[in-house]
């Protein structure tokens, strides 16, 4: 299968056109540009025949691997299928330009304000906004309100926010972004926040603590009652990052669990695409302590039942995105929310928790559990002694799984477990499904002690084998030299 | 080996004192651990660092990491050739520094080098 792939511009021949275009009939248009504005050269654009354009492509997006090719079971991430249904209806709003008037956009309105409403009774917050572009947004929009809370308090000395170390690397970046010092806390040997090492954190400098529940290990964060009083009582706010949401729908709310501010992943929990590049869509909820520093505008309706964007809001950390965010992505997930309703989304949660345990129990013997626990939506699974003696690692086996038609676990994440793989089935995938992806890693095993050069050489079935990685890193070439 | 001419910290940094300067640097198997460095962030000279806090970033293919600092005090000189070239941390971690520090204070929490290998004997 393995073939000479060449680039776009390695095919390009002098004179070949995929279109033709027509004469242009702005003779003087030229003359309009300023000289300084005009290129000097001509572009440098690959020239190809239409069938010729069809076939690279066509043969790129077969190379392609997507949830609609196969199993997807990347930690973290939350690839669960979208049912195409969703992305009918967004259709619906395609002709809806954001510059149009409130009073013409009432629909597209009126399915915000639900969407906001929908989201607030899911996690237990008090208001939301769908503005942020995606989940690393939502976290530096939602610690904005933090340091506008406490800096509205008069009080500017709260510059420290905590993270775990088992938090998403987004956690201490956004934070850094939003102007806060980051301290780092060591997790406890369960793989919970350690709430010794939480009790010497916080003081009269902690502005607040960025938690994600159940963690990045896939475990739920048990001590939260107690790490929520920790932090209040020191004077800072808790922050939910919402990327493993999928795990608590219809179960426990993060409002309910003492968290004043949070983020959703849309294109995660809320089945839009994701990966390549987006768009997402990271909604910000608050409870009522914070609704003062939202972003504007904020939907609002009035007397005659219309609904109208306001912009008067003094307090407000601003406007954070173009427009009201990705609206797209919002129509889709609000499509998802509304199809499966209140028990459906509890059903999701239960049933992708069900397929999580489902693999880490069927994988136990096979490979080691760092933290043998009931897990949630994901489990974290590594290497025996044995394979690592063979010198198989986690990128070896990430590999092995390619050739057998699986998108490879999300792997050397969390980074507080050595040589981790990060499972996280979905709630959409079929019994049968998990049992072949079983087989295929208990083959993988078995394939360690029998025949370890071949683990060592896979993928055999991709364009590109393995590539070298540590060059690439060191010294990258970026742009195409001809 | 682990050298015994300096001392070590439970993340696997080293730290050599010479009067009221620091050279700290990671472990070998602190490089071992992160596989290829790919990137070294350096500090600038004329930070602050502070004892437990990260001073410096280390990428490698799997993972990037925080290195810690022993010390408080400010930083008088970098190794400026791991900048061109990461992989000098994984040929040889202990004759490579990361940065010197002018320090005022250090921590108590460090470990000899016999502590030290018994220290990742254990954790392993």
């Amino acid at each position: 299968m393995r073939s000479e792939y060449k680039l776009i511009f390695e095919r390009s021949h002098e004179g070949r056109r995929a279109y033709d275009l027509p004469e242009c009939d702005a003779p003087d248009a030229m003359d309009q540009i300023p000289e300084e504005l005009k290129a000097n050269s001509e572009l440098a654009l690959p020239e190809i025949a239409e069938v010729d354009l069809v076939r690279h492509y066509t043969n790129l997006s077969r190379r392609n691997f997507g949830v609609d090719n196969g199993f997807y079971p990347l930690g973290s991430c939350t690839m669960k299928y979208n049912p195409k249904i969703n992305e009918e209806l967004a259709v619906a709003f395609d002709d809806m330009h954001p510059l149009l008037d409130a009073s013409m956009s009432q629909g597209c309105l009126a399915l915000m304000k639900d969407m906001e409403d929908m989201l607030c009774e899911i996690c237990g917050m008090d208001a939301f906004t769908l503005q942020p572009a995606a989940g690393a947004h939502g976290e530096l929009t939602g610690l904005m309100h933090i340091r506008a809370y406490h800096e509205h308090r008069g009080d500017f000395e709260r510059k420290v926010m905590i993270v775990p170390d088992a938090a998403h690397g987004t956690n201490p970046a956004s934070a850094a972004m939003a102007g806060f010092k980051v301290k780092e806390i060591k997790s406890a040997p369960d793989g919970g926040v350690d709430l010794d090492a939480l009790r010497a954190a916080v003081g009269p400098d902690t502005a607040g603590l960025m938690l994600t529940n159940p963690s990045t290990l896939g475990l739920f964060e048990r001590n939260i009652k107690e790490i929520a009083k920790i932090v209040h009582e020191a004077g800072g706010l808790l922050y939910y990052d919402g990327a493993n949401l999928n795990a608590i729908m219809g179960i426990v709310r993060p409002g309910d669990m003492g968290f004043d501010v949070m983020h959703i992943n849309l294109h995660k929990t809320f089945s839009t695409p994701h990966g390549g590049g987006g768009p997402g869509s990271g909604p910000v909820g608050v409870k009522k302590h914070l609704i003062p520093f939202m972003p504007v505008p904020r939907i609002e309706e009035d007397e005659n039942e219309m609904y109208y964007l306001d912009y008067n809001k003094p307090e407000s950390i601003g406007k954070i995105k173009s427009f009201y965010g990705n609206f797209g992505v919002i129509v889709k997930a609000f499509c998802y929310i509304r199809s499966l309703g209140g028990e459906g989304l509890k059903e999701a949660s239960e049933n992708a928790v069900l397929n999580a345990n489902y693999v880490m129990n069927k994988l136990r013997g096979v490979y080691d559990i760092p933290h043998d626990r009931i897990c949630m939506h994901e489990c974290v699974v590594t290497p025996t002694e044995e394979m690592m003696k063979n010198e198989v690692h986690t990128s070896d086996i990430a590999k092995a799984l390619i050739d057998r038609g699986y998108h490879p676990p999300t792997i050397y994440f969390p980074l507080i477990v050595h040589e981790a793989m990060m499972i996280e089935p979905t709630e959409s995938e079929a019994r049968e499904t998990l049992d072949e992806f079983v087989e295929a890693m208990k083959g993988i095993a078995e394939q360690v002690k029998t025949d370890p050069a071949a683990i060592h050489a896979a993928p055999v079935t991709t364009p590109v084998g393995r590539p070298d990685e540590v060059t690439a890193a060191r010294k990258p070439i970026v742009k195409y030299e001809g | 080996m682990v050298p015994n001419d300096r001392k070590y910290t439970r993340d696997h940094e080293w730290v050599m004192v010479e009067g009221n300067v620091a050279k700290m640097g990671i472990t070998a198997h602190a490089a071992e651990a992160l596989g290829d460095i790919v990137y070294v962030e350096l500090p600038a000279v004329g930070d602050e660092v502070a004892m437990g806090e990260s001073y410096c970033v280390v990428e490698s293919v799997k993972a990037s990491s925080s290195v810690f600092s022993a010390v408080n005090g400010t930083v008088v000189e970098i190794n400026e050739e791991l900048d061109g070239a990461p992989e000098k941390l994984n040929e040889d971690a202990f004759e490579n520094f990361i940065a010197a520090v002018e320090f005022t204070e250090i921590t108590e929490d460090l470990m000899d080098a016999d502590e030290y290998e018994k220290f990742c004997e254990e954790e392993a």
